[in-house]
């Protein structure tokens, strides 16, 4: 019984996706490009990168990057907490 | 709709990983389900930013100067690495789980059962 | 411990791996690749030793800690030196002592002395990742080696 209700909701979040799917905008024509038409457009000449992707990576977008290697960092320490050598004592 | 393919396509990829993680007891398996979510949620970010016909935004030796959208990839890979991590974690509280327990199956996981 | 077959291919192959994700890491700014991506496939190295020989000799988790804290400090601190502008100002584009070559818009061969602090940041963050992911390969395959028994 619970287990057909869960798959009743699960069809339902399918049944969601589908009409957002076939709703959203056509595939290979985004609607707002402004801010990606100006980074292609200046940011070789701004930053000196080819890569643009990595212009947007490393410098418009810095804060994000940071974040990323921050939640690495703290990713890594939880496995070597989780993995010491002792194990947890209860 | 058959220009959409590619965002039901994403649609399925995520129904498989959320039944995964929802009906499998397994707890590897519960963990493939919730790298599935992810990973159709990083080509839906992708095929977001698709332009038809464009090539990679990278200006070294191109050739075709229509390109796609940098941002959708840039926060694409932000999101491939924080689900490395998450990943990480996952698997090292599962290896944590089968050495007190002895076990995988999420129903044995009860001691904080009443 | 994996078979003889294995393990004698691993040997040959390992540099190379790691080789090829020093060349993604520094050549970030200009082909695809960067700091993640390389490190991954550096990583993937250690990954490959792991798997065939139940551990490495050469990267102990005390080097790739070291390695991960050092990426991580440097990154921040190449953040902060463009404080004088704003936090993560790219102080050394067009014009600085080292990666300061300018370029305009529109395709080039692609010239390795350009982009500023990125080349730099993605050492950083390259070498970050190699020593991130060793950790976690290592560790969770000496406990999984360790559990198996």
């Amino acid at each position: 019984m619970r287990k057909s209700v869960a798959f009743g909701g699960l069809l339902l979040v399918f049944a969601f996706l589908l009409i957002a799917a076939v709703n959203l905008h056509g595939f290979g024509d985004p609607t707002n490009t402004e801010m990606d038409d100006y980074f292609i457009h200046n940011g070789q000449r701004q930053t000196g990168a080819n890569n643009i992707v990595t212009s947007v990576v490393f410098d418009y977008r810095g804060y994000d990057t940071l974040g990323e290697a921050t939640v690495l960092f703290t990713a890594v320490s939880g496995v070597l907490i989780a993995l010491r050598k002792e194990g947890g004592e209860e | 709709m058959i220009g959409n393919a590619p965002y039901i396509v994403v649609g399925f990829i995520i129904f498989l990983g959320l039944y995964t993680a929802i009906f499998k007891r397994n707890l590897i398996k519960i963990v493939m389900g919730i790298t599935l979510v992810e990973s159709g949620v990083n080509l839906f970010l992708i095929t977001l930013g698709y332009r038809t016909g464009g090539g990679a935004p990278i200006f070294t030796q191109a050739t075709n100067m229509h390109m796609v959208l940098p941002t959708p990839q840039a926060l694409t890979l932000t999101s491939i690495v924080i689900g490395v991590a998450t990943t990480a974690l996952m698997l090292s509280f599962i290896v944590m789980i089968y050495k007190h327990y002895k076990s995988i199956d999420a129903k044995d996981v009860r001691r904080l059962k009443g | 411990m994996m078979s003889k077959i294995v393990r004698s291919m691993t040997r040959p192959l390992y540099p190379f791996i790691i080789l090829f994700g020093a060349y993604l890491v520094v050549h970030g700014h200009l082909t695809p690749g960067g700091g993640f991506q390389g490190g991954a496939v550096a990583a993937s190295a250690i990954a490959l030793l792991v798997v065939a020989y139940g551990g490495t000799r050469m990267f102990r988790k005390g080097t790739l800690t070291a390695m991960e804290s050092s990426g991580l400090i440097v990154f921040i601190s190449l953040a902060m030196v463009g404080m004088a502008t704003v936090f993560f100002y790219n102080f050394l584009a067009n014009g600085g002592p080292i990666f300061g070559e300018a370029i305009f818009y529109g395709p080039n061969p692609g010239y390795f002395n350009t982009a500023g602090v990125i080349p730099l940041m993605n050492m950083a963050v390259g070498l970050e990742v190699i020593g991130g992911l060793g950790v976690i390969i290592i560790a969770l395959g000496k406990k999984a080696f360790e559990v198996m028994e």
